[in-house]
This record gives C-alpha cells, sequence and structure tokens, in this order.
C-alpha cells in the first residue's frame, strides 16, 4: 500500500506534537480508540475567548492515524469553537487522500476533537454537545 | 551498504546466483518435456529432473521417489491434507492441527469440515511451541491425520515434531507438517522426526518461486493420496502437468546448496539474530521477544513494542523490508493470530515486528537496522499518548477507552 505524500509529510514532520495541561481551565482534552484495536489518539485545545488558540496531539496509531491527528491540530487553531465543530471525517479523507480501509483514521481524529470539544464545554458548564458522534460506523 | 535493505526473508529469499545460472539452459537449448520418452529432448529434461529430485531428498533425508513437485508449499499444504482426507475418508473423519499453523493449512482445514470433517485445533503455549501431549490427548478412533508446523512462519519456533511423530506412529496416525520455513534453514530428517507426508518451496530457500514439493512416505507406512489435478499421472499420479523443467532444477540446486552451507551458514545467521535481538532490546526499554528464546530458526526475531503501532514503525523503517504482525498491515483488520494465540495482548499484536535474516545479510546491515529501530521506537514513543500515561504511572488495562470493540 502507498502511502499519499501528504500522509508522509505528516508522518515525518508532525505538527503540534505535545501535551497541553489537562487540569488548566482553558483546555479542553479529548482521548479517543483504544490499544486493543491499534489506535488511541489524544487530542487537546487551548480555548481564549471562543477561540481555539493552540491544538496537540499524541498518537498511537498507523502512518495515517498519525496524520489525521496532526492534520486536525492544523485545522483547529485559529478556529472557533463552533467552527471546529464543522469538522467532517471526510474532509479529512479527502485532503489526506486517505484509501478506503485508513477512513476509519479520519473518523477517530473526528471523534477526538468532539471529545476535546465536549471536554472544554463541560469545563465551562456549557450545554453537552447533542450532536451524532461521527457518522462512518467504527470499523473494529 | 546499500539501500533498501532486505529483511523480509520468511516472506520470500532472493534466487542465489548460482541457481539462477543452472536453470538458465532449461528455459532455451534444454527446453524438453521431461515426459517426452522417445527422444534426447526429453531425456535430457528427465536426467536434470532425476537429479533434482535427489539433491531435494538428500536435504530431508528421503528416497528421491518420495518427493511430489506441486507449484509451491500453498498446494502441497492442500494436497496432503484434502488428499489425506479424500482417501482416508472410510478410515476416519477426524484431523488434528494446531492454532500457529499458516493459512494453507487453517483454511483447508476449515473447507474440509465444510466438507463433513471435524477438526480439532490444539492451542500452543505461550511460548509458540505445540505440547505433543496436547496432540496425544486430542486424538480419537476416527483421527486420521496430525498437521503440524514445523517452525512457525512469524515466530520462527521449532516445534517437537520427532515427539509429535512418535505418538502418530504409535497410534497408526499419518502425520504431515508444514515445513516451509524449516527445510533449508535448520537439519530436517523425515525418518528421526517421523514424517509421512511434507510440505515445503523453493523460494524460501534461495529458490525461484512456482516450485515446491510434498513429501510423500513410500514405505512404513505406505501413504495414498488421492491427487487434486488430474491428467497425464505425471509424480506418481498424485500431481499431473507438464513439470517446469527449469523451476526444478533451480529447487535441486538451492537445496543442495543450503545441504552443504546449513553448518556454516546458519551458524552466522544464529549469531546475526542474537546480535539483532540484544542490541534492540538492551536499548529499549518494554520490549517482548515474542516466541520460544532458543527453539526458534536461526534467522527469526519478532519483536513487540510496547506503545508503537506496528505499522507507523515499518513507515519509519521504510528503507529497511519487514513485516508487522499490526492488523493495519493486513487486510483482515486483525493483529496477527499467531501471537494472539500465544496469549500476546492485542495491543502487543499491533506493536510487533518481524525481522527476517538471510543469506545475503551482513553485519553491517543489523547494525543499522538496530539503530534505525531505536531512533524510530524512540520518536514513535514520544508521539504516543500511551507512553505518556505509563509513564505518568496510569495502568493502562484499567483505563476505560472510549470507542473499545
Amino acid at each position: 500500500m502507498a502511502y499519499s505524500e501528504k500522509v508522509i509529510d505528516h508522518y515525518n514532520n508532525p505538527r503540534n506534537v505535545g501535551s497541553l495541561d489537562k487540569n488548566d481551565p482553558g483546555v479542553g482534552t479529548g482521548i479517543v480508540g483504544a490499544p486493543e484495536c491499534g489506535d488511541v489518539m489524544k487530542l487537546q485545545i487551548r480555548v481564549d475567548e471562543g477561540v481555539i488558540v493552540d491544538a496537540k496531539f499524541k498518537t498511537f496509531g498507523c502512518g495515517s492515524a498519525i496524520a489525521s491527528s496532526s492534520l486536525a491540530t492544523e485545522w483547529l487553531k485559529g478556529r472557533t469553537v463552533n467552527e471546529a465543530m464543522q469538522i467532517k471525517n471526510t474532509d479529512i479523507v479527502n485532503e489526506l487522500h486517505l484509501p478506503p480501509v485508513k477512513i476509519h483514521c479520519s473518523v477517530l481524529a473526528e471523534d477526538a476533537i468532539k471529545a476535546a470539544l465536549e471536554d472544554y464545554r463541560k469545563k465551562h458548564g456549557e450545554q453537552a454537545g447533542t450532536r451524532e458522534p461521527a457518522a462512518m460506523e467504527r470499523k473494529h | 551498504m546499500k539501500l533498501p535493505i532486505y529483511m523480509d526473508n520468511h516472506s520470500t529469499t532472493p534466487v542465489d546466483p548460482t541457481v539462477l545460472e543452472a536453470m538458465l539452459p532449461y528455459f532455451t537449448e534444454k527446453f524438453g518435456n521431461a515426459a517426452s520418452r522417445n527422444h534426447a529432448f526429453g531425456w535430457e529434461a528427465e536426467a536434470a529432473v532425476d537429479a533434482a529430485r535427489q539433491q531435494i531428498a538428500a536435504l530431508i533425508n528421503a528416497d528421491p521417489k518420495e518427493i511430489v513437485f506441486t507449484s509451491g508449499a500453498t498446494e502441497s499444504d492442500n494436497l496432503a491434507l484434502r488428499g489425506i482426507a479424500e482417501m482416508y475418508r472410510e478410515k476416519g473423519d477426524h484431523i488434528i492441527t494446531t492454532v500457529t499453523e499458516h493459512r494453507a493449512i487453517l483454511d483447508t482445514a476449515k473447507r474440509l469440515e465444510k466438507m463433513g470433517f471435524s477438526v480439532t485445533y490444539v492451542p500452543v503455549r505461550a511460548d509458540g511451541l505445540v505440547d505433543p501431549d496436547v496432540i496425544k490427548q486430542a486424538i480419537t478412533p476416527k483421527t486420521i491425520l496430525i498437521s503440524a508446523i514445523l517452525a512457525n512462519n512469524e515466530i520462527g519456533t521449532i516445534n517437537p515434531v520427532a515427539e509429535i511423530g512418535t505418538i502418530a506412529k504409535e497410534r497408526g496416525i499419518l502425520f504431515h507438517s508444514d515445513a516451509t520455513q524449516a527445510v533449508g534453514k535448520i537439519p530436517v530428517d523425515v525418518q528421526a522426526m517421523g514424517i509421512d507426508l511434507m510440505s515445503f518451496t523453493a523460494h524460501k530457500m534461495y529458490g525461484p518461486k512456482g516450485i515446491g514439493a510434498l513429501y510423500v512416505r513410500r514405505k512404513n507406512p505406505r501413504v495414498r493420496l488421492a491427487p487434486m489435478i488430474d491428467g497425464g499421472g505425471h509424480e506418481r499420479g498424485m500431481r499431473s502437468g507438464t513439470l517446469p523443467v527449469p523451476l526444478i532444477v533451480g529447487f535441486g540446486k538451492a537445496a543442495d546448496i543450503c545441504r552443504q552451507m546449513m553448518p556454516e551458514e546458519s551458524k552466522r545467521l544464529t549469531a546475526l539474530r542474537d546480535r539483532l535481538r540484544d542490541g534492540i532490546m538492551t536499548q529499549l526499554d518494554e520490549t517482548y521477544l515474542n516466541g520460544h528464546p532458543t527453539r526458534r530458526l536461526p534467522n527469526n526475531v519478532n519483536i513487540s513494542f510496547a506503545y508503537v503501532e506496528g505499522e507507523s514503525l515499518l513507515m519509519g523503517l521504510k528503507d529497511i523490508a519487514l513485516s508487522s504482525g499490526s492488523a493495519c498491515t493486513s487486510a483482515s483488520l486483525e493483529p496477527s493470530y499467531v501471537l494472539k494465540a500465544l496469549g500476546v495482548g492485542s495491543e502487543l499484536a499491533h506493536s510487533s515486528i518481524r525481522y527476517g535474516l538471510g543469506r545475503f545479510n551482513t553485519e553491517e546491515e543489523v547494525e543499522y537496522v538496530i539503530r534505525r529501530t531505536v531512533e524510530i521506537v524512540t520518536k514513535l514513543r514520544e508521539m504516543s499518548p500511551l507512553y505518556e500515561m505509563a509513564k505518568e504511572g496510569i495502568d493502562l488495562s484499567k483505563v476505560e477507552w472510549k470507542g473499545e470493540h
């Protein structure tokens, strides 16, 4: 299986690897996936006045999972919380040219974004998101 | 040193240049059909096949007449299981095999189950070894065949086949072994091991792809086999089809070289194997050797790197050809069933890498592979949320994961 150039670029030069203080009230943390499934993503955002000013990730998973989460952090920075809710796994698939067998990586990245936003909203007493989880069914 | 490095010799091996040289005349000037009995072209081809049969038989201590050529080990496995099942059906309908067999055995066994046979898949120990006593206990009055892999293709563990052969003989049951990874690498003796049928192939021992063999015992007992391919009655009627003479010549030459080089080669590879294993495992914490530490092929290293996913590791080691037990490298999306059968957790199965050393690997290459593996694992662990959590003292097995299946 050949990787797209963009996946290789994110794998070789992952953007925003690292951690934020999960106890900081301005930080939202999402951890999704499971080690037995072969992928776990941790995605964190720092929000200031409704705008995501920083995003970090750590991922255990294949190259496409690493690339999906790396791309997600890039896209999150500078967006408002509401704009961030609009990021779809299909956007990630298209940007990274993921093959069908790797679509679950993009789903996981969308789940991670949603989980981080949810965590942030909970900390601020806002209503928990009522949106459906990512449209794709988890494949394993 | 040339890149990329090939270190996936369980998958296939390059044709030894000497082997290719031996084969070449049989494509052009010596092109005869070995079954042509009436002219010199046929006689020449037949003589070449006979010589190769002897070279191959010598490698496994068999009689040349007991070698049946096939297209490869997959066909040999199919022929052994299905051929015995069909031929001995009246005697019984039960077959015993193990959970760590190659797919060619497991899928054939599944097919036989659909056809009404019953199959017992015996478990293996945590080190990958089959316990002969467990096989003994699985025997019923209806058992006609035991099939056990000689050396496993993922973890290189060498099974106690001689003991299994003894049990089979005592009970009058035929014993087949898939010896694809073992023949040419370690001494294999069908007499001493009590093997009645044995699958192996040329391309795992520096011969060409497309040619393999099934050893079929001729006496004590004389094994009969229903053919899967009917036709001109080649190979004692067990496998019809014009013999691919150039491939057979290559197979014979490859076997001959292996037989001569084995003492020296296995010593060299064992030293490289141990250096590779120690070089990696002493520099990285939380690495686990899969399979038996010593009852192991001289060319196999299989390690799980905790907190790092196998495919991403292979991606980082892009100038080294290796294989992973990670689901992401397979179509099934399930991690290695062999590792799972050993009781290795899914997360560590996803984190496994198989190194397969071969005749053409050098010490310099091994040092490079050690260095690169340590670099990439370290880099990926810095990026791994699991490594971070483990370092914080969190017990990962107690975490409630979202999205668990």
